[in-house]
């Protein structure tokens, strides 16, 4: 049995009136890739951003239920930012901040009281490295990095997001805004990541699941309708439901 | 919804059966060609596995092409892959056919040669052909059980052959050269029999997900 790295117990999320995550159960084995799919508005991103408190943000957002992370509930005494550290999380479009590119990475661990010289620049390269993006920037590290391709700026995020060295990385449809050859260097990165970290990714391409993910979770009004192994659910899923989806005949 | 998906897969369906056909017709005209020692009938015969090789590649590219343009999963996957693995073993039962065809041309075996067993086992194997691709197109896990099943009976038809052939052989009842030749055919229709239970085996996968004897 894979150790859970997370463990979720009946979770329910509400905007104001509406009930966007209903009564969700799951455990997301340590490093592993866990992916979660289903149809636009079925609560996939808002249940990632639960895994690591960003809808505090949301002034209407209200929450029940306990997510474990290493069995430690995220809601309870546990700093925001200390579980941000450990729970990473990058965009569906890559937010480089408007700076260089060695500032992108330092930043995070400059905030969490890094401050020798040294010790940055090694930082800086493991996490430039790790992300696939080293040998395309290591001769402009002072450049601005919103001078990078898009596909660049997600790698950077990903870098960033690892400068801090997390266990956990939430991943929102990293892909989604990048072409072919980009997508297929992030895929990489994912399986390559997946040996060190715990990884979530939420992605509209079923394909892309299928390419990394071990298992995956079909999501659909506010619940979990199925979840198997990637390779299970993708040949023989149990609910017609997710049959549905996953072929194409949804609706 | 995907509705020109779902013609191409009924193509697919389409295409099966007529495969299943040219099998069924192939068998049946050789052992028509065995029981009526027609030579013409057996030239014709052989002919027709280039008609099932010419299938067995249209249906390949079709499978192909919605693999590419369509990148199918669940059960549109394990239909597709199947078809891909059922033809295979389709194409081979033509060969079988057209071997046993080539036999007959030889002309070693005479109507008095001929012996109860080998046109029950003819009958058998395209029973099982036909009946396997009934179970395809319907998705019938049942009948492909039965099919699986019903290998035994072409296999206890061949060991009958063997029993009625050496008999004959020892008492010189028969030409050897005859007795031999049938010996071959039987063997050809224990194969058909053999091919018939794989194309059974690919249609409990394509329904379950998993083949006969997989636990």
């Amino acid at each position: 049995m894979d150790k859970d790295k997370l463990t979720i117990n009946q979770l329910n999320l509400h905007y104001g009136d509406f009930h966007a995550l209903k009564d969700i159960s799951m455990h997301i084995p340590e490093k592993k890739v866990t992916a979660f799919i289903g149809p636009s508005g079925c609560g996939k991103s808002s249940f990632l951003k639960s895994l690591n408190r960003m809808n505090d943000l949301v002034e209407t957002a209200k929450i029940t239920g306990e997510v474990l992370l290493d069995g430690e509930d995220i809601y309870g005494k546990m700093d925001v930012n200390l579980l941000r550290k450990r729970v990473g999380m990058v965009f569906q479009k890559p937010n480089p901040f408007p700076m260089s590119i060695y500032d992108n990475i330092a930043y995070g661990p400059r905030t969490h009281g890094i401050r020798n010289k040294a010790k940055l620049d090694d930082i800086v390269e493991q996490a430039l490295r790790n992300a696939a993006i080293w040998e395309e920037t290591k001769d402009r590290l002072k450049r601005n990095a919103l001078g990078l391709s898009g596909g660049q700026q997600q790698r950077l995020c990903i870098a960033r997001a690892m400068a801090v060295e997390p266990e956990v990385l939430l991943m929102d449809e990293p892909t989604s805004s990048l072409d072919p050859i980009s997508t297929a260097k992030i895929e990489d990165l994912v399986l390559e990541l997946s040996s060190k970290y715990t990884i979530v990714i939420v992605t509209h391409n079923m394909q892309q699941a299928v390419r990394t993910s071990d298992l995956t979770a079909f999501f659909l009004l506010g619940e979990v309708i199925e979840m198997a192994t990637t390779d299970q659910l993708f040949s023989m899923p149990k609910d017609q439901r997710t049959e549905d989806y996953i072929t194409g005949r949804f609706g | 919804m995907r509705s020109k998906f779902d013609e191409q897969l009924a193509l697919l369906n389409q295409y099966m059966i007529e495969m299943g056909t040219l099998c069924e017709t192939i068998i049946a005209d050789a052992n028509q060609a065995l029981l009526e020692n027609d030579e013409g009938l057996a030239r014709k015969t052989m002919a027709a596995d280039a008609e099932i090789d010419r299938k067995e590649r249209e249906i390949e590219s079709h499978c192909l092409r919605l693999l590419l343009q369509q990148q199918p999963v669940a059960r549109d996957l394990r239909q597709i892959s199947s078809a891909l693995k059922m033809i295979t073993d389709m194409e081979r039962i033509g060969d079988q056919a057209a071997d046993i065809s080539e036999i007959i041309t030889f002309g070693s075996i005479h109507e008095e040669d001929m012996v109860r067993p080998i046109d029950e086992m003819a009958k058998a194997t395209m029973k099982m052909v036909i009946e396997s691709i009934d179970a395809y197109v319907n998705q019938d896990a049942e009948l492909a059980h039965k099919i699986i099943a019903y290998d035994d009976v072409v296999d206890e038809l061949f060991n009958e052959m063997k029993r009625v052939l050496v008999e004959r052989i020892a008492t010189q009842c028969c030409d050897a050269n005859a007795a031999l030749d049938l010996l071959m055919i039987a063997k050809y229709f224990e194969r058909i029999g053999d091919h018939a239970t794989n194309i059974a085996e690919w249609v409990l996968f394509s329904i379950t997900g998993s083949r006969e004897g997989d636990d």
